[in-house]
């Protein structure tokens, strides 16, 4: 076994990881960062980014040997032949689902920040609140404005365009110029506007997309291939952002095919002494020390770390004592909403391939709304006219048909609602008892899905959405609930919640394990409560207030 | 004021709403979607030159040259034979391989000759025969039961002509690096799609 000494190890490249790197790095720290899978360089990694549609061999259909090695992935069909091999396999990589959950990892350098839906927004005073005010799990031990400066440091790094609102459950921020809504959604906005007297608003979505050069970086091309990998660095990765960041200190090394098998434990200090590793190539154990630990290995890999980390001490694992580790496990619950046709405008195009639609911010228990359930949610859509895959009963076959696919179609409109998921103890993971990977390694086991609270709301998520595009005058308008399980938002959120009691919390407000204060879980795992926004933006937030803590813990020696 | 029943979105159409919010993935045709359960009879064999050449007729009536090239001029005989045999499950494989005998057979019942042997306009009138006897059979056919024959053939004919080079230049538009977005601009009928 050999080892080598850091001042910090950060766990997991990710949107997280990047960000501990990017701030610890700048503030004068060395530090390791490990990846558990191979290194993907920005720009000549991306093998699939610049290719046209046909030089795709199967046209970005899934094939039966991509179905085999990824069959979970295939079921939710958005993982695609160009971009499948950024998806984990998880037939090396097994879980066990107890009950029904999708877990898209990324297991390599940048993991999922280089397929992420780079939707970005503020959490809103109230969702920090909603918690305390309802006594629903435990209250967040921080408020919106212990955030705000730090959402206020990650957007202006790392470039989220979008319009100021003005609104008070979406919190305007440091943006760049926004997107724009093509012409049919600027006439449903308008609609929408007029007839809920602006209580409802449809905006373009704010996302991590340049609308103009930024630190360095192109704006976005409108080539709608962000999920390949972006070769003019447009959108926010690690690989675009946060990782040339931390290299330009000097003071990071990266340490690919790296799996963290332990979080080492020091009963005598109460600390961590640094991390284990197994070497995914050769299999070696390698043990590195540091000063501190900061867990960025996305939600649920952490929450394995953790609880892999068991000693005679803690044998439910590090941050185990409040018997809430692996618990409170939520999601975006989503895939309901409506669409319809629009009449008109038939004399209208677009040109370019917006990588974006439109935002309706929540509007339900907010400013005197009541509901029969608790929280809200948030709509992201599209409008756009139909292309050469719509179907054209009516042409039949041969000439008729081809000559009308080779128009557009007429332009429809379509949202899906992303719904709040309230923590609940009895959702959680554990670690398998028989089950191993393909390195050896215990799997986690899935046992969680949505309650009673979503279900009621799922109601008014295809129905409010049915309710405002009739208002704005679509027609056959019809509503979808194509049924929702965890994890399939990609939102996973929870495992080591952050509370202000150690008896109920497994971080402390500084994102430090109560159990072991020098280790720091800044990623979704230690969200206390999800919002209905999407969370990254805030886990980059997180990332950095915890970072900036830790350094002045560090000067003055309290960890 | 009681909410009034709405209509609901078939399987298809809410699968590919998801999609092009979860970042405007291309979602595969019906048939693919469907191609999860993976069980049934194996295909009897593999697929011969002579399957490609009739595929590529097959696929040319589908999408036949107009004041553009057809499907034949993109192969799409030996995309379809290749898109079968990488993505379909056994049982579909061996339905579509099942088609190409039962679309001779129903050419021999019409006109009284083999597929390869019919004039265009047979062709033709043969494939919109099938085409309504694919919808309908589609509409009553249970969820695990795989698609006609027919549906895999028009679904593989119109994915490998549009996503082809041919089909990207010329029967749509396809520019690799737009470089901006305009949300309103003119259109004319008869001006071509964006791919």
């Amino acid at each position: 076994m050999t080892e080598q000494t850091y001042d910090a190890i950060v766990v997991g490249s990710g949107i997280s990881g990047g960000w501990a790197a990017k701030e610890l790095t700048e503030n004068g720290l060395k530090v390791l960062l490990l990846e558990r899978g191979e290194n993907i360089e920005h720009i000549t990694g991306y093998v699939n980014a610049l290719k046209a549609p046909w030089e795709i061999p199967h046209r970005d259909r899934i094939t039966t040997q991509i179905r085999e090695e990824r069959k979970v992935l295939t079921r939710d069909g958005f993982m695609h032949e160009a971009n499948a091999s950024y998806w984990c396999k998880d037939a090396e990589s097994p879980y066990v689902e107890k009950r029904p959950f999708s877990w898209f990892r990324g297991y390599h350098v940048g993991g999922r920040s280089l397929m992420w839906g780079r939707q970005s927004y503020r959490w809103n005073p109230f969702d920090y609140e909603a918690n305390a005010v309802e006594g629903v799990g435990v209250d967040w031990p921080i408020r919106y404005e212990d955030m705000a400066p730090w959402y206020d440091h990650a957007e202006s790094w790392a470039g989220i365009s979008g319009s100021m609102e003005g609104l008070a459950q979406l919190p305007d921020g440091k943006f760049l110029p926004p997107m724009e809504l093509n012409v049919v959604e600027k006439d449903v906005a308008a609609r929408i506007k007029a007839h809920y007297a602006d209580s409802r608003r449809m905006i373009i979505g704010r996302v991590a997309n340049l609308t103009e050069a930024h630190n360095g970086r192109n704006n976005c091309q409108y080539r709608n291939k962000c999920d390949l990998g972006c070769p003019f660095g447009a959108y926010f990765s690690t690989q675009s952002s946060t990782l040339p960041a931390a290299v330009a200190t000097g003071n990071l090394t990266i340490r690919p095919f790296s799996i963290v098998t332990r979080v080492v434990y020091d009963k005598d200090s109460k600390k961590a002494t640094g991390v284990e590793i197994m070497d995914a190539q050769t299999l070696q154990t390698v043990e590195y020390k540091s000063k501190i630990v900061f867990l960025c290995a996305s939600t649920l890999n952490t929450a394995w770390v953790l609880m892999n980390s068991a000693t005679d001490v803690w044998p439910d694992g590090l941050g185990s004592s409040s018997g809430e580790l692996g618990h409170n496990i939520m999601d975006h619950h989503f895939r309901v909403g409506a669409s319809g046709d629009i009449e008109g405008f038939a004399d209208r195009y677009i040109f370019g391939r917006r990588a974006n639609g439109f935002y309706i911010p929540r509007f339900r228990n907010l400013f005197g709304d009541k509901r029969d359930y608790t929280r809200g949610f948030g709509y992201q859509g599209s409008a756009d006219r139909r292309g050469w895959q719509r179907d054209v009963a009516e042409l039949g076959i041969g000439a008729p048909m081809k000559d009308a696919l080779c128009e557009p179609g007429h332009w429809t409109i379509g949202m899906t609602a992303f719904g709040e998921v309230l923590p609940n103890h009895d959702n959680k993971v554990s670690l398998s008892r028989d089950k191993k990977d393909k390195w050896g390694m215990s799997v986690l086991e899935m046992d969680a899905d949505i309650g009673p609270n979503e279900k009621r709301m799922r109601k008014d998520m295809a129905n409010d959405a049915a309710e405002m595009l009739e208002a704005a005058g679509v027609k056959n308008v019809k509503t979808h609930d194509e049924e929702y399980f965890l994890g399939q938002g990609i939102h996973e959120m929870g495992s080591a919640r952050m509370g202000s009691d150690p008896k109920t919390s497994v971080v402390n407000k500084h994102n430090q394990v109560w159990d072991a204060p020098n280790v720091f879980v800044t990623d979704g795992a230690c969200m206390a409560s999800t919002s209905c926004v999407n969370p990254s933006l805030t886990y980059m937030a997180m990332t950095a207030r915890a970072a900036h803590f830790a350094v002045e813990a560090l000067k003055r020696g309290d960890v | 004021m009681n909410t009034p029943p709405r209509q609901v979105m078939n399987r298809r159409e809410a699968v590919w709403r998801i999609a092009v919010l979860m970042g405007g993935a291309m979602v595969g045709s019906e048939v693919l979607l469907s191609g999860q359960a993976i069980a049934g009879k194996a295909p009897t064999r593999g697929f011969t030159d002579d399957d490609r050449a009739l595929l590529d007729e097959i696929g040319e009536t589908i999408v036949p040259a107009t004041d553009i090239p057809g499907a034949k001029a993109v192969g799409i005989g030996a995309f379809m034979t290749m898109m079968v045999t990488d993505c379909y499950n056994d049982r579909q494989h061996a339905v579509f391989l099942e088609g190409l005998g039962k679309i001779n057979d129903a050419c021999r019942a019409k006109f009284g000759t083999a597929f390869m042997d019919s004039t265009p306009a047979q062709r033709t009138e043969l494939a919109n025969a099938l085409d309504p006897e694919q919808m309908a059979y589609n509409k009553t056919k249970s969820k695990d039961e795989p698609a006609h024959y027919f549906r895999m053939m028009k679904e593989l004919a119109i994915l490998g002509y549009f996503t082809s080079e041919i089909g990207c230049t010329q029967a749509v538009k396809y520019i690799e690096v737009p470089g901006a977005f305009h949300g309103d601009v003119p259109y004319k009928k008869g001006d071509r799609a964006w791919f």
